[in-house]
């Protein structure tokens, strides 16, 4: 076991970890935060996808005794209250979300894109959810609601 | 130790000699995946991305310098391999001395390192020493590195070809691992090297394929297409579940002629 301190969704906090474990494993199954996924644990679906340091990475390839001293934010953290994220609000509203499995992971993804690129084009909003995975959605809902967003 | 997170050099260098089977950790894209599929289980871990030196980009590439930084340049066929790697999320984490660390076959970056003869520094408590990429990839997911040493950059030769580029082949755009990939880089005289990658047991230069075209300034059609011809001849393909040896062949043949084509 090993201590580590980090800043989660804007609170300090502080926890024991395990050598091995990852940050995914710790979030949902210590820290009660559940919303981030976990449907590989290899990197290849985004469904665990958070916000670290400002950068979207896969939380099941962070180590978390490695995550000592960042600034994490998990989908939790999107909403101030009860007032959705923009990109929430917009996928809700466009009807880019079926079974929701992979919606945390696309949610953290795309609000990082509109947080360097306030109007993103669709190769942009593309790109940056290229490692997303949906198995419902067929991804043009997803698209159309974040290209709505984008327009506003 | 179970986990060490040193911000210098000498830190990571001392944890290593205390604990020489302790197990380097970069940006972990790797390393987790075996980890959460119980493939290892190390002990000791030296988690080294806030080693400061290790993310410097400046005449030489620190082990710790990101794809997402390498996708900004300076180096155009490194760029456009960084841009090829995983997704976004993988790119923010992994590093080229993951890459290095990891050594297969079809590691984006090692095409780049062969086409520009990089050398791999090597930092131990003990001494420093630097490998050439062909003494440093030993094999399939084999390399140099001794127990305690630390890969810690990419030395780049002084002169860096004007035109390179670089390509990959695989069955999607996004978050591939190649089938076949190749860097082609010529300099201003016509000297040319060609790298491919996922061609053989480790990244491979195609000599015969050099010669013939740096010694053509202007090649027509008859030297780009005995070009094409001698890269797929050079290459030592095997059939896995990615690709067949002979569809490997054919395509190192085929995106190195287009590469060259780009660098005339
Ligand atoms: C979903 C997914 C997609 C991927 N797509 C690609 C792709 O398209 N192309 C590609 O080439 N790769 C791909 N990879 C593999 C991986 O992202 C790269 O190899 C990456 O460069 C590894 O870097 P890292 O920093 O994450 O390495 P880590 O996982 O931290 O380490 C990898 C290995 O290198 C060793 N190591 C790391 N740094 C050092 C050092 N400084 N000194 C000594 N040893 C060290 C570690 O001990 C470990 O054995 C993908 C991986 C995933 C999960
Ligand atoms: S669970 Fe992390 S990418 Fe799939
Ligand atoms: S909505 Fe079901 S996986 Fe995307």
């Amino acid at each position: 076991m090993s201590d580590v301190d980090f800043t989660l969704n804007g609170e300090t906090r502080s926890v024991s970890v395990g050598t091995t474990q990852s940050l995914l494993s710790l979030l949902r199954d210590e820290l009660e935060l559940p919303g981030s996924k976990n449907a590989c644990e290899q990197g290849e679906c985004g469904s665990c996808t958070v916000l670290m340091d400002g950068a979207a990475v896969c939380a099941c390839l962070v180590l978390a005794a490695d995550a000592d001293g960042s600034d994490i934010t998990t989908v939790e953290g999107m909403a101030s209250g009860d007032v959705l994220h923009a990109v929430q609000d917009a996928l809700v509203a466009g009807g880019g979300v079926q079974c929701g499995f992979c919606t945390p992971g696309f949610v953290v993804a795309a609000a990082h894109l509109f947080e360097s690129e306030p109007s993103p084009d669709r190769d942009q909003i593309r790109e940056a959810l290229s490692g997303n995975i949906c198995r419902c959605t067929g991804y043009g809902a997803i698209l159309r609601s974040l290209e709505d967003l984008a327009q506003r | 130790m179970e986990i060490v997170r040193p911000t210098d050099l000498s830190g990571a260098l001392e944890a290593l000699d205390s604990a020489p089977d302790a197990t380097v950790l970069a940006g972990g894209t790797d390393l987790m995946v075996e980890i959460n599929f119980g493939h290892r289980h190390p002990e000791h871990i030296v988690a080294v991305r806030r080693v400061e030196e290790l993310t410097e980009l400046n005449g030489r590439i620190g082990a710790c310098v990101t794809w997402a930084r390498l996708e900004q340049g300076p180096y155009r066929a490194l760029a456009q391999a960084a841009r090829t790697v995983g997704s976004p999320q993988i790119r923010a984490a992994g590093t080229i001395g993951g890459n290095l660390g990891t050594a297969s076959p079809a590691g984006d970056g090692l095409p780049f390192l062969a086409a520009l003869d990089a050398e791999i520094e090597l930092h131990s408590a003990a001494r420093v020493r630097r490998l050439r990429w062909d003494e440093f990839l030993t094999g399939p997911k084999q390399n140099a590195l001794a127990p305690g040493e630390l890969i810690h950059s990419v030395v780049l030769p002084d002169e860096i070809p004007t035109r390179q580029e670089f390509g990959k082949v695989g069955v999607r755009n996004a978050m591939v691992i190649s089938a076949v990939m190749v860097c082609v880089a010529r300099f201003d005289d016509g000297r040319t090297r060609v790298a491919v990658g996922s061609a053989g047991p480790t990244t491979l230069r195609v000599r015969a394929a050099e010669e013939m075209i740096s010694a053509e300034s202007s090649p027509g059609e008859s030297a780009l297409a005995e070009f094409q011809r001698l890269v797929s001849e050079g290459v030592n393909p095997i059939t896995d579940h990615r690709s067949t040896a002979d569809y490997r062949r054919h395509a190192a043949g085929v995106v190195a002629r287009r590469l060259l084509e780009r660098c005339l």
